[in-house]
This record gives structure tokens, C-alpha cells and sequence, in this order.
């Protein structure tokens, strides 16, 4: 079977002789869940963020869904890979003049081109997976963050994407509000979804996540399965990492 | 400041402006007995015995003053509001080009706003005028099929005529005004956070449908009082028309007065009927942003 995700030696640098990805290379398959970790500006956003098309990289080779991208950036592709792969956002970026059916609707219906009707009622089916679907006609001010981002999650899921990356889901909320949305992330991993996720939540990582990924600088310190990285990581920078985690 | 000083202060004030008005009236008083004409507008209804290059509704020189400042007036809303369109639909475009990803639209936008913003109106209409129409040779007009026709006396397209003076206008305060509203524009894009463009984006959603169904929306409401003031500037700015010999309020203004000496009555109808205008531009630009205001059901 086909790998959902694969990458070789990406490398690529904002500015010059600082590289913010260093020759990354790893495979997701599908069903699996990848969770990536590492210190602040070690590249975990970059590089997430190229398997969707938001940043470019320099050089390497990579293969979303089987649709395969390099440093040109073909449009046409990057459009394919987003209708098939969904993301959320630390900050959520739902859009605020938008209603929260309305921002799950706006994809389905103007990308897939699917019928008002038929996007509204998927739209609240997945509001209701979420546990939110009495606030379908609110507007994201009116909800709190763990809220809003269920709704970040299901309006992801709108175009039934192969794929969900996650950009630290719960850094942005109220520790009270993050369990809501890490059971409404493992009740997706259940279901059979590949999903990559930068997070920081050992518990979530613990349970849910099929390999961990260590960055640091740019580089892929360490790759393996949770139950290694947590209690044995082979690698010194990784402990001292899990460490620092520990003590906060 | 305790309330006594606050008190004490205001009336302060109220005597220096009440001191100005008098001292203003004072002068008016004595400028009107020297002139020996009075204040008064019955003279309005004399004939204007001056000819109109341009009138949108009938007139001869036999009709009254009042009726030249009307059609003043009408020409000069006629010109402001065809520049505010032409205006803001090339402000529009400019200011996309200017925050597009296209880096080479992105230059040439940006160097056209800078040598707008630059050099002086007054300037551009000149160049408009005397290199863009006047510099055409009469017999050397581009002529197609008799349907559109452009020459120095101006452009004539199916039967409809556009002088050379009013579309030296047209184009000058649309080119100047559109370099303004173009920088309004781009401030409004920018106001709008880039984790907006990267969820619609990320939703597969092309750039053009983004813009149309995130971003302006977003952006409207830093967009629409910036362009309320380009809007006044440019209504300001058409009193330049005199410039180029275009009878707009202004010009006809200043012909009475060199004909009648009555400054003061025309100085005065010159000020209502600006006042009329930017009152009106104010009002309708009030109008939208309220509605869209409303539509935005969040806060
Ligand atoms: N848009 C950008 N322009 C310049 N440098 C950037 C940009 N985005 C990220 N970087 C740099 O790239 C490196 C990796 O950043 P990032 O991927 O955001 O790290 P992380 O998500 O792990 O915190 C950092 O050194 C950061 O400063
Ligand atoms: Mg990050």
C-alpha cells in the first residue's frame, strides 16, 4: 500500500546558511499517527506546513497521497493535496464573519462544488461528532477556545480529507479546555485517520501516536515508537528535551 | 484641572472665537460699504451674459446667474463622481497588484504610486490636458467607423461627447486619487491576519475566491473611512478644473465675481454648495459602512 506521506531529505532555509529544515526525510502510513516534538524553532511548523503546500522547501522530494511535489511548487498539485489533506491551526483562524456553519460549509461548497444542502447537513453531522452542534449559528467570538477549536477540527474534516496535520492544537488554550479537544483527536485516530500532530502532550503522544519525531535545528534527532522515546530515547538531546518537559 | 479652571478655561475660549467672529464681521461690513453694493442676492436672477462651453442642461448666455451656478454645480458632480468610480476602480486594482503575489506587478504598482503621490496635481492636469489632448492635431484624430472618435477637441463615441477639458480632469484627478486609494486598499489587505490566508488557503480555496470571501470582507471596515476622505480630497481637488478651463462651481464662480464684484455672496454659495456635496459623499459613505457593519453579526 501506497505511504501517505513521504518525504526525502527535505531541506530548506528562510534565510540564508540558516536552515530551518535539514535534510528531513520520514513516512506516514496510512492510518498511523505521527506525533512531532522538539524545542521552540527547531522546524516542526516548516515542516508540517510543507506537507500542505504553505511553505516551500529547497530541495528533496516529497509525495503526499501519492501526488508528488518538489521546489517548483506547482499549483495545480498543491490545490490537489489540499482538498485531500486537512489542517488546524494553533490559533484556530477560523474566519470571524463567518458563522460556525458556515465556516464548515465554505469549502464543500465552493471548492468540491457540493449542494448548500447536502455541506450544511455533513457540516452538522460532524458539529455533533464534536459535541458543538448547538452553537452552529453562533460566530467564533462567541465561543471559547476549546470550542472554537472543535470547530477548527470539523471545518478540517469538511472536505473528508485522507490526512490531518495539526500545528499545537492545544498550546493556545486554557489547560481546562485541552482534554475536549485531545478526546475529540483520539476519538479520530480511532476511527482509522492518518494524522500528524506537533504537539507537546505526553499523554496524547503516549496513547495515541504510532512514532514520535525529535527535531532540533532543523534535523531529525530521533524517530521512534512511544514507548522507547518516553521511557528509553536513544538520543541524549531527546532526554534532556523530555526533561525540560517534566519540570513545567 | 479642577472644574473651576475647566470653567474658567472654556469661557476663555468662548471669548477669543467670539472676538474672531466679531472682528470677521466687522471687516465683512466695511468691505461690503466700500464696495457700495449691499449684501444681497437679488442679482442672481440677471442674466448671466456669458457663454458655457459645457452645460448637461440647456443654457444660453441670457439666462440667470443662478442658473450658470447650477450647472456649475452639475458639472462639477458630474466630474467628481465619474473620476470617484474611475478612480476607485483603478485604486482597487493597483492596490491588489501592489500586495499580490506577482513580484513584477507588485514593482510597478508600487512605482506608480510613488510618482503619483509625488508630483503636484495641478502638474498632471496640465500634462493631461496640453501633452494628452491639446498635443493631438485636430485633423490628426484616430477615427473608427465613426463611432469612436478621439481628437483634440476631445473623445466622441456614439453620439455621446466627453471635451478634452473634462477628460483631462476625468483622467488626472481619477490617476491622483486612485495612487491614495490604492495605499487605503493595501492597508485594509494587510489589516487582515495571515492565519486567515493560510486556513483558506489550506481549505483548497484558490487566491480569487480567498480575496472574495475572506479577506475583503474582513478588510472592508479599515477600507471604508480611508476612502470616505479620498473621496472629500478628490471632491476638493476638482476645483483645479479652472486649471484647464473646465466651468465647474468653482470656475463659474470666479467669472461672476470678476463680473458683478459680488466676492462675498459667491464666496458664500461657493462654500454651501461644498458643503452640500461633501455632506453628501459623507452621508452615503455613513450609509455603507453601517450596512456593512450590520452584516457583520460578529464582534
Ligand atoms: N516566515 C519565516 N521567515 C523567516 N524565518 C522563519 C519563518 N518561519 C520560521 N522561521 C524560522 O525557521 C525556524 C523554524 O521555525 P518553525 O518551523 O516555526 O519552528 P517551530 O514550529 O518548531 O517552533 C526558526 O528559526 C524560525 O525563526
Ligand atoms: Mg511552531
Amino acid at each position: 500500500m501506497e505511504p501517505i506521506v513521504v518525504a526525502k531529505n527535505l531541506t530548506k532555509s528562510y534565510t540564508k546558511g540558516l536552515r530551518a529544515l535539514d535534510n528531513v526525510s520520514l513516512t506516514v502510513n496510512q492510518g498511523k499517527v505521527l506525533v512531532v516534538m522538539g524545542p521552540s524553532g527547531s522546524g516542526k511548523s516548516t515542516l508540517i506546513r510543507t506537507f500542505n503546500g504553505l511553505e516551500t522547501f529547497d530541495k528533496g522530494e516529497l509525495s503526499i497521497l501519492g501526488i508528488k511535489v518538489d521546489s517548483t511548487h506547482d499549483e495545480r498539485k498543491i490545490q490537489k493535496i489540499r482538498r485531500r489533506v486537512g489542517m488546524v491551526f494553533q490559533q484556530f483562524n477560523l474566519f470571524p464573519h463567518l458563522s460556525i456553519l458556515e465556516n464548515i460549509t465554505l469549502a464543500p461548497v465552493h471548492v468540491q462544488k457540493r449542494r448548500q444542502i447536502e455541506a450544511e447537513e455533513y457540516g452538522m453531522y460532524l458539529l455533533s461528532q464534536m459535541g458543538i452542534d448547538s452553537h452552529a449559528k453562533k460566530y467564533p467570538s462567541q465561543l471559547s477556545g476549546g470550542e472554537q477549536q472543535r470547530v477548527a477540527i470539523a471545518r478540517a474534516l469538511a472536505l473528508k480529507p485522507k490526512l490531518l496535520l495539526f500545528d499545537e492544537p492545544t498550546s493556545a488554550l486554557d489547560p481546562e479546555r485541552i482534554t475536549e479537544v485531545l478526546d475529540a483527536m483520539r476519538r479520530l485516530a480511532e476511527q482509522g485517520m492518518t494524522m500528524i500532530v506537533v504537539t507537546h502532550e505526553i499523554g496524547f503522544a503516549k496513547d495515541v501516536s504510532d512514532q514520535v519525531l525529535f527535531m532540533d535545528s532543523g534535523k531529525v534527532i530521533e524517530k521512534s515508537p512511544p514507548n522507547i522515546f518516553f521511557s528509553n530515547a536513544r538520543h541524549e538531546r531527546s532526554r534532556k528535551f523530555l526533561n525540560q518537559l517534566d519540570k513545567h | 484641572m479642577n472644574i473651576n479652571q475647566r470653567i474658567f478655561l472654556q469661557f476663555g475660549i468662548c471669548i477669543i472665537i467670539f472676538g474672531l467672529i466679531g472682528i470677521l464681521i466687522n471687516n465683512l461690513t466695511i468691505n461690503l460699504v466700500r464696495t457700495g453694493l449691499g449684501f444681497n442676492f437679488s442679482w442672481l436672477f440677471k442674466p448671466a451674459s456669458f457663454a458655457l462651453a459645457e452645460h448637461p442642461l440647456p443654457y444660453t448666455s441670457s439666462d440667470s446667474y443662478v442658473w450658470a451656478l447650477f450647472i456649475g454645480w452639475l458639472n462639477s458632480l458630474k466630474v467628481i463622481f465619474s473620476s470617484l468610480i474611475l478612480a476607485t476602480f483603478l485604486g482597487t486594482l493597483i492596490g491588489f497588484a501592489r500586495t499580490g503575489k506577482n513580484s513584477l506587478l507588485g514593482l510597478i504598482s508600487a512605482g506608480y504610486i510613488t510618482i503619483i503621490r509625488q508630483t503636484p496635481l495641478l502638474l498632471q492636469l496640465m500634462f493631461w490636458y496640453f501633452v494628452g489632448f491639446l498635443g493631438l492635431k485636430d485633423n490628426m484624430f484616430i477615427q473608427i467607423k465613426n463611432i469612436f472618435n478621439i481628437s483634440n477637441q476631445g473623445i466622441e463615441f456614439s453620439g455621446l461627447t466627453f471635451s478634452s477639458e473634462f477628460l483631462a480632469l476625468l483622467l488626472g484627478l481619477s490617476i491622483f486619487t486612485s495612487a491614495y486609494i490604492a495605499e487605503v486598499i493595501r492597508g485594509g489587505i494587510l489589516s487582515v491576519s495571515r492565519g486567515q490566508w493560510e486556513a483558506f488557503r489550506s481549505l483548497g480555496l484558490s487566491e480569487r475566491q480567498g480575496l472574495i470571501r475572506i479577506v475583503i470582507p474582513q478588510a472592508l471596515p479599515a477600507i471604508i473611512p480611508g476612502l470616505t476622505s479620498q473621496y472629500l480630497n478628490l471632491a476638493k481637488n476638482s476645483t483645479l478644473a479652472i486649471a484647464v478651463g473646465y466651468s465647474d462651481i468653482y470656475a463659474i464662480n470666479d467669472t461672476i465675481i470678476n463680473q458683478t464684484g459680488r466676492s462675498i455672496e459667491c464666496f458664500i454659495i461657493l462654500l454651501v454648495s461644498f458643503l452640500i456635496l461633501n455632506l453628501l459623499i459623507t452621508n452615503t459613505m455613513e450609509i455603507i459602512n453601517r450596512l456593512i457593519l450590520k452584516s457583520r453579526k460578529y464582534s
